[in-house]
């Protein structure tokens, strides 16, 4: 997939997002997603450092960051 | 310098991990400091140094994060020992990062700056995240631009210093995609794409490919790459919270690009944490097991038949057909401290990894060409030496504090 392929796709996620969904894990069933333990980065600088060991010695790249968990559960 | 392309994807790295943190939208990271100390060594490398992470709010909408990294290297790596001199460098790096956050939307703006005495690379990178779906759903978006300056480091004089008629640029744009999701009430789901795209000079100045000159005998001659590379990432993360408060991981990563290169990322791991209080603190453990896997790029080729085989040739074995196990364990110990009251929770952290590389098309030619000029007793013909191996340690220490 091209940039321009991306950029339809994410504009096509963000407009079928406008409709209204009510959400099947309500915020106060969240308590398990906000445990620390659930962070998919414990400890960004480890990560980081870790991933420069990979990075450097391996073809590939891109598409390791954590991405964060998507909770809000605060 | 060992070799180039790694310095570019390190900053794609940091980049990538920064914005991580805004996709985590809707809400800022927490503040916290964080002091590393790491040790790497396996293939002849030895390389340590300290990193040291503050990430601050400034009011209720901003945060900040710097990074300050020190790489202090020791290098008689294969490469090095089949044509170099061994050597000792050191590559500093510096980035600053900023998130506002403005409704259910977090923007991140932030530049990287790495200093090697034979390359520079300054990057800029933009982001926005939004949470949507009643906040189970995050998506985000990222920009990067990237400009490299790469020298060439020589000994005029017994002095080491940039070899004045060489001075190349690569430049880099990268743009990646992001998807995170609540699934269920104790499982998320992450899933990320990326694509990049690299033009100019992107091999190494010092490294070369070796040939045939007979059946018993070879020759050695810089190596040549496409002076252009895009590549395409595809990821999926899942983590699920256990019955017993323990949590499970499990992470898949596609790659391809341009240049031939196909390669395939897995990796689980298993948090642990002990209820029970020690000396006023917690426990938490971690295992991890990740193996990797990749074929040759299409110019990638242990030994060439001729000199000026191809009008591309590369020996880089990160370049070669292997595969790669990484296991790892870490032992966090968190606790308060009543005395100040402003720490609202600290740690100290011990993170151990054993790093082993198979290559399938890579072999080790100081069998044949000696190490640093020097032959061996009894050298063995090219293209007959054993594979290369490699095996390393990887040790971290590092102190957290959360405000």
């Amino acid at each position: 997939m091209n940039i321009r392929g991306l950029f339809v796709l994410s504009a096509a996620v963000l407009v079928t997002g406008c409709s209204s969904i009510e959400p099947w894990v309500a915020p106060y069933d969240r308590e398990n997603l906000a445990d620390p333990i659930m962070a998919f980065t414990r400890a960004p600088i480890s990560q980081d450092f870790l991933d420069h060991v990979f990075e450097s010695r391996e073809g590939s790249r891109g598409a390791t960051g954590g991405g964060g968990g998507g909770c809000g559960c605060n | 310098m060992s070799n180039h392309s790694p310095r570019t994807r390190l900053v794609s790295f940091v980049i990538t991990c920064l914005a991580a943190g805004a996709a985590q939208a809707g809400v800022l990271p927490e503040d916290r400091a964080d002091a590393l100390y790491f040790r790497y060594d396996g293939g002849g490398v030895v390389i340590n140094g300290p990193s040291v992470l503050v990430r601050k709010s400034i009011g209720e909408h901003v945060s900040v994060q710097a990074n300050h990294y020190i790489d202090m290297v020791s290098s008689a790596s294969i490469d090095v020992k089949t044509s170099a001199s061994p050597y000792d460098d050191e590559r500093t790096q510096s980035s600053l990062s900023l998130d506002l956050l403005h409704g259910k939307s977090t923007y991140t703006l932030g530049a990287v700056k790495s200093d090697e005495s034979d390359y520079l690379a300054n990057t800029l990178f933009a982001g926005v995240s939004h949470d949507m779906f009643g906040d189970l759903t995050t998506i985000g978006f990222g920009y990067k631009r990237g400009k490299n300056d790469v020298f060439k480091n020589v000994k005029i004089d017994g002095v080491k210093q940039r070899d004045p008629a060489f001075a190349e640029q690569m430049e880099s744009q990268g743009f990646n995609l992001s998807v995170s999701q609540i699934i269920t009430k104790n499982l998320l789901l992450s899933t990320q794409y990326e694509v990049v795209t690299d033009e100019g000079f992107l091999r190494s100045p010092y490294r070369q490919v070796r040939f045939f000159i007979d059946p018993f005998s070879q020759g050695q001659q810089f190596e040549q790459y496409p002076n252009t590379r895009s590549s395409n990432a595809a990821s999926v993360r899942a983590k699920y919270f256990l019955p017993y408060r323990a949590a499970v991981d499990a992470m898949y990563r596609f790659y391809t690009d341009t240049w031939g290169v196909i390669g395939h990322t897995g990796e689980l791991g298993y948090v642990h944490p002990l209820d029970k209080a020690w000396a006023g603190g917690s426990w938490i453990f971690e295992g991890r097991v990740r193996y990797y896997t990749q074929t040759a790029a299409d110019f990638y080729r242990d030994i060439f038949p001729r000199a000026d085989f191809a009008n591309f040739m590369a020996r880089d074995k990160e370049l070669a057909t292997y595969n790669a196990i990484t296991a790892g364990v870490s032992a966090t110990y968190e606790f308060k401290i009543a005395r100040f009251p402003w720490l609202s929770k600290g740690s100290l952290n011990l993170r151990y990894d054993y790093m082993t590389v198979n290559y399938d098309n890579f072999r080790d030619a100081t069998f044949s060409l000696g190490e640093f000029g020097a032959l061996p007793a009894e050298p063995l013909a090219p293209g007959t030496e054993p594979m290369y191996k490699l095996n390393a340690n990887i040790i971290q220490f590092f102190i957290s504090a959360y405000f």
